[in-house]
């Protein structure tokens, strides 16, 4: 039985990794920016969410090490490059990149921020809990 | 760990920068050094990018390589001195087709480029750190 404290941390958990997820991929496109033909990716973030906490407290991903093993259900949510797609861009260049540098650093210190929130937020509920535990004494 | 990954997106994106920058510096360097009309001298060098990925189970996170290095085919540049000794019987001695305003052009976006991998690497690490103080205070 899940308790509050749980599914806070398994919501701050899951956006956390997908925070990180999304932070890889702008700098992937970051350090693409010069790259020919490379077309510039995101990740759609609300449907990665709904589909990482769809799938907590289900069962738990497991890699598998044979072909004959059976698929043991991995969780949707962080299947390898699920909930990526391409931007839409505004001025594709001649070489067929598509990266736009200046919306790329913007979205990559937007993630940053959002990142750090996550984090803030993991820190206080760990605090809430500490407070909790001590109340006693 | 997935954020250790923008550190290797971020630093394969620097070395394929610096070579770039490589390429421009070797450019200015011989863009004065005379041969025989008949060739055989210097050719402008342009380093091409690749996207490349860090591993089968993040197949979001591309890193950038050097693919290789073209020469530039244009014809040498011509110049009127016959006492040079290198001039041919109708006093015409060739300069590699070195364009300098292209490579300043090249150094200025291949040192950007760089600054902002360098940015991202920065934002990184300040990620992964406020990531390893969650517990503490």
């Amino acid at each position: 039985m899940p308790s509050k404290i749980d599914k806070e941390l398994a919501f701050i958990q899951s956006a956390l990794n997908l925070r990180a997820r999304r932070q890889e991929i702008l700098a992937s496109n970051i350090a693409n920016s010069d790259t020919p033909n490379y077309k510039a990716r995101d990740l759609d973030f609300r449907a990665a969410l709904a589909s990482a906490m769809g799938a907590v407290g289900g069962s738990v991903a497991l890699t598998k090490t044979s072909a004959r093993h059976l698929d043991a259900g991995a969780s949707s949510g962080q299947a390898a490059g699920a909930h990526v797609k391409f931007r839409a861009t505004v001025q594709p260049s001649l070489d067929g990149n598509t990266v736009d540098p200046d919306v790329e650093r913007a979205h990559f210190t937007e993630n940053a921020l959002n990142y750090q929130f996550l984090v803030d937020r993991a820190t206080s509920t760990f605090r809430t809990l500490g407070r909790a535990l001590e109340s006693g004494r | 760990m997935s954020m250790n990954n923008v550190f290797h997106i971020a630093a394969s994106a620097l070395t394929a920068q610096s070579m770039r920058l490589n390429a421009v510096a070797s450019n200015l360097a011989n863009a004065d050094s005379a041969h025989a009309s008949t060739g055989g001298g210097y050719k402008a060098k342009q380093v091409v990018f690749q996207a490349v990925g860090l591993g089968k189970t993040t197949p979001w996170a591309q890193g950038v390589r050097m693919k290789e290095v073209v020469e530039d085919q244009r014809p040498s540049r011509l110049v009127y001195d016959p006492k040079h000794p290198l001039a041919d019987p109708k006093g015409y001695v060739a300069y590699p087709n070195v364009d300098p305003v292209e490579e300043m052009v090249n150094m200025i976006s291949a040192s950007r480029s760089y600054q902002t991998n360098a940015e991202v690497m920065t934002t990184a690490r300040n990620l992964l750190q406020r990531t390893l103080a969650i517990t503490q205070n």
